[in-house]
């Protein structure tokens, strides 16, 4: 072919620009979305409660993610310092996923669990109060600012229209849930224990008296990692090889 | 032509750029009106702020008149205020990357625990959008636009519609920018911005391809210079890359908060072919077509090969577009695409080190001009740094090594690397080249040009270097085991052991700061005080000094 011809016609330059550019897109990534087996079949996952998933929004909004990765790899020493390697299922509820592609600080996907609230609490407000040698802002704040959300509803709904499997229920009941989690003395705790399976419902910024946003993200920071059940999930299973 | 101008009844971009200035500041009004969302309402604000002055600039240059930039053989008051914006933004951008590096390396002083807006979270992506969008944008917008009325002899078309895109997509950049600081973001790195940010700049982006595309249309010139080919598919390429990834679900239209579309490891993907390509397209081909016009153009030579021109241009955006998956290797990523993503990084390694060698062979017969001409070698050393990072690339997307260089500062080395010395250098050595050409003036000190090269230089060898050891040393700690079996150092202990090599990198940031304060020096004494050009401009920019 003349390549000349290209170079006379900026219109077809153009198309044959956007023809070639395509075809790697849409090989690599297409098929991630009806491939069976990209995400694997695992039990235990469930959608993000109302104030884990305000938490998740403050970990976003803070740009955690410029620091800290959620994606423990396939590798022996991940798996011994982090625990189990992730799971395409445990993020399949994220929008934006979380992965992160920098290491300053430790791999989230399972802290859930490893450390107290308390410690959550005192790390956040001085990290090197707690880790010497840590690099981390500081996150005072989060533990006088009340928690904005007058919105948790229609947040439910928008997650809703991207795909998370958010019941009527669930989202009719979205700020009384939030309140029920951090705070477990309220009627609602029964019913929003029903609706979120493995919930765990406490005051988590030691201060009882408000919700805070510090309660929220350490809401969220403790179940990260901990819903899939990995007794019943076996990766050499044929329905898990990928 | 003057004539024409003046008599012409009806002219679209005479109707569209107000129209669109107007629409823009009557949904900030009403978004600052009835916004129950505190964030929102000051984004609004500095949106309808935006508008209202370009609407204001716009009615004092059109109003009843032609400004004189609009009597000119090629429109070169958009490219002047390019330049302007470059350098502000290069040195706001760089500022920032220096004090988070020295947050990294003096937490105790850099960090204050009552300004939540100062944290590293923060101005992380205020630093990257800064250099890059804001910075790198800014510079590919203005040589795109003195480029292809160069070398296709026409003016840009759509009248004032250069001026929407220009101050559009600086407003844009000052919405992502105020945004990032008051916590909104989309927390996928490099596409950081919210839905009606990314709304605004894909109305700029189209007005940006009418633009180019149109005066390719118009041009008089029978052929499409090569430079143009690559202006063409970073516009077209960052098009659909960012519509793409940046698909979301609002909370409300009067939210600043949306959800992305796709999750988990789709979302993953679908951001990697996004962000890798936001390198290919953005921060390499768009910077390949200032390099296939400038270095010819500055030594004076053609370009070495127009066979290897053609081979480079279709190989190279074949194959970046597959590249994406190498940021994620050994994660739940299915292996198949992983592998995919590997092979694909590799082979890219030959289109890249073709593109260098075509542009460093165009100094052949000239190569005695780098040791008088300190602007040639500034954009030589460039390609140089290209060909150095597009090999080191390839290098870490092979899984083995990836597994010890993800996740640690290699990869911010490597990135640095690339964006320093190939993107930085060939953006200065274009703007050392425009100014004079622009204002018809000669370049005020050859002299400061040789002392940024040289503090910048070793700016940005410190900067590699140390993040290079740190990053190696980072990997093998973090998978060093003790006799026992067990692993050997603390996560707290490597992070310790990073210290000394942050602040050398800080120092680095710093010198190649310095270098870029003594640049925006020289081009405005070149623009205030300097000498005004006695011979053409063309023969300016060769006269070796």
């Amino acid at each position: 072919m003349n390549h000349a011809w290209l170079e006379k016609n900026s219109i077809f330059l153009l198309i044959g620009i956007i023809l070639v550019v395509a075809i790697g897109g849409a090989v690599e990534i297409a098929p991630l979305f009806w491939v069976t087996g990209t995400v694997e079949k695992v039990s235990g996952m469930r959608p993000y409660t109302p104030l884990e998933l305000e938490g998740r929004n403050i970990y976003v909004r803070e740009g955690c993610y410029g620091c800290h990765s959620q994606q423990i790899r396939t590798l022996r020493d991940e798996v011994e310092r982090y625990g189990h390697y992730s799971l395409a299922a445990e993020s399949m509820f994220d929008h934006p996923f979380q992965w992160g592609s920098e290491r300053t600080g430790p791999d989230l996907a399972r802290v859930g669990g490893k450390y107290s609230d308390q410690w959550q609490q005192a790390h956040m407000i001085d990290p090197r109060a707690v880790v010497p040698e840590s690099i981390m802002p500081p996150y005072k704040f989060l533990f006088s600012t009340p928690l904005d959300y007058r919105d948790i509803k229609n947040m439910l709904v928008a997650n809703k229209d991207v795909g998370v499997p958010y019941t009527a229920d669930q989202i009719a009941h979205a700020k009384a849930d939030l309140e029920a989690q951090a705070d477990p003395n309220t009627d609602g705790l029964d019913d929003f224990q029903k609706r979120y399976a493995k919930a765990q419902a406490r005051d988590f910024d030691g201060d009882p008296a408000r919700i805070t946003e510090g309660d929220a993200l350490i809401a969220y920071l403790q179940m990260l990692g901990t819903l899939v059940d990995f007794k019943t999930y076996h990766a050499s299973a044929p329905e898990n090889r990928r | 032509m003057r004539a024409e101008v003046a008599q012409s009844p009806w002219r679209f971009d005479h109707f569209v750029v107000p129209l669109t200035i107007f629409l823009g500041l009557a949904a900030s009004l009403a978004e600052a009106a009835r916004s129950p969302d505190p964030r929102m309402v000051v984004q609004a604000w500095t949106f309808g702020a935006c508008m209202a002055a370009i609407g204001v600039w716009y009615m004092w240059m059109y109003a009843g008149r032609t400004p004189d930039d609009e009597k000119q053989k090629y429109a070169d008051a958009v490219v002047k205020a390019g330049v302007g914006a470059s350098m502000f933004w290069g040195i706001a951008g760089m500022l920032v990357g220096v004090i988070i590096a020295l947050q990294l390396s003096f937490p105790h002083w850099f960090y204050f625990a009552d300004l939540p807006w100062t944290n590293f979270g923060r101005l992380r992506p205020l630093h990257t959008s800064a250099v890059i969008f804001a910075f790198g944008g800014n510079v590919l917008i203005a040589t795109s636009f003195y480029v292809v009325q160069r070398t296709c002899h026409a003016r840009l078309f759509g009248g004032s519609l250069s001026w929407l895109v220009f101050w559009g997509y600086n407003t844009f950049i000052v919405l992502a920018g105020t945004g990032y600081l008051l916590g909104i973001t989309e927390g996928r790195e490099y596409a950081e911005p919210e839905w009606y940010a990314d709304l605004w700049l894909t109305v700029i982006w189209v007005c940006y391809l009418v633009t180019f595309l149109g005066t390719l249309i118009k041009r008089k010139e029978p052929h499409i210079y090569v430079a143009n080919w690559f202006y063409l598919a970073f516009i077209v390429t960052i098009a659909v890359l960012h519509i793409v990834n940046n698909l979301s679900m609002p909370v409300s239209l009067l939210e600043t908060k949306s959800y992305s579309l796709f999750s988990g490891v789709q979302d993953a993907l679908t951001q990697w072919w996004y962000g890798h390509n936001a390198v290919g397209f953005f921060l390499t081909a768009g910077f390949l077509g200032i390099m296939y016009y400038f270095i010819p153009k500055r030594a004076e030579r053609p370009v070495y090969s127009y066979r290897l021109s053609i081979i480079h241009f279709w190989s190279l955006i074949f194959i970046y577009i597959w590249a994406g998956p190498h940021h994620l290797l050994y994660t739940a990523l299915p292996e198949w695409a992983q592998t995919l993503g590997m092979t694909f990084s590799i082979i890219l390694w030959m289109p890249s080190w073709g593109g260098m060698i075509n542009g460093l062979m165009t100094l052949s017969g000239a190569w005695d001009k780098l040791r008088t001409d300190p602007v040639l070698r500034m954009l030589v050393v460039s390609v140089a740094f290209y060909g150095m990072a597009t090999f080191e690339g390839p290098a870490m997307s092979i899984k083995a090594v990836n597994a010890l260089s993800h996740y640690t500062n290699w990869t911010i080395g490597h990135v640095h690397s690339g964006a320093l010395g190939w993107v930085g250098y060939v953006s200065f050595g274009a703007l050392y080249c425009l100014v004079p050409w622009l204002w018809k003036k000669k370049l005020y000190s050859n002299t400061l040009v040789e002392w940024h090269f040289w503090i910048s230089t070793l700016g940005i060898v410190l900067y590699i270097t140390s993040m290079w050891v740190a990053g190696i040393m980072q990997g093998l700690m973090w998978r060093a085991y003790n006799e026992f079996g067990f692993l050997e150092y603390a996560f707290s202990e490597v992070v310790q052991s990073m210290h000394p090599y942050y602040i050398i990198r800080a120092l680095g940031g710093l010198l190649y700061l310095a270098g870029t304060l003594i640049m925006a020096f020289n081009l405005w004494k070149t623009i205030r005080s300097g000498v005004p050009a006695t011979v053409p401009a063309a023969a300016l920019a060769a006269e070796a000094v």
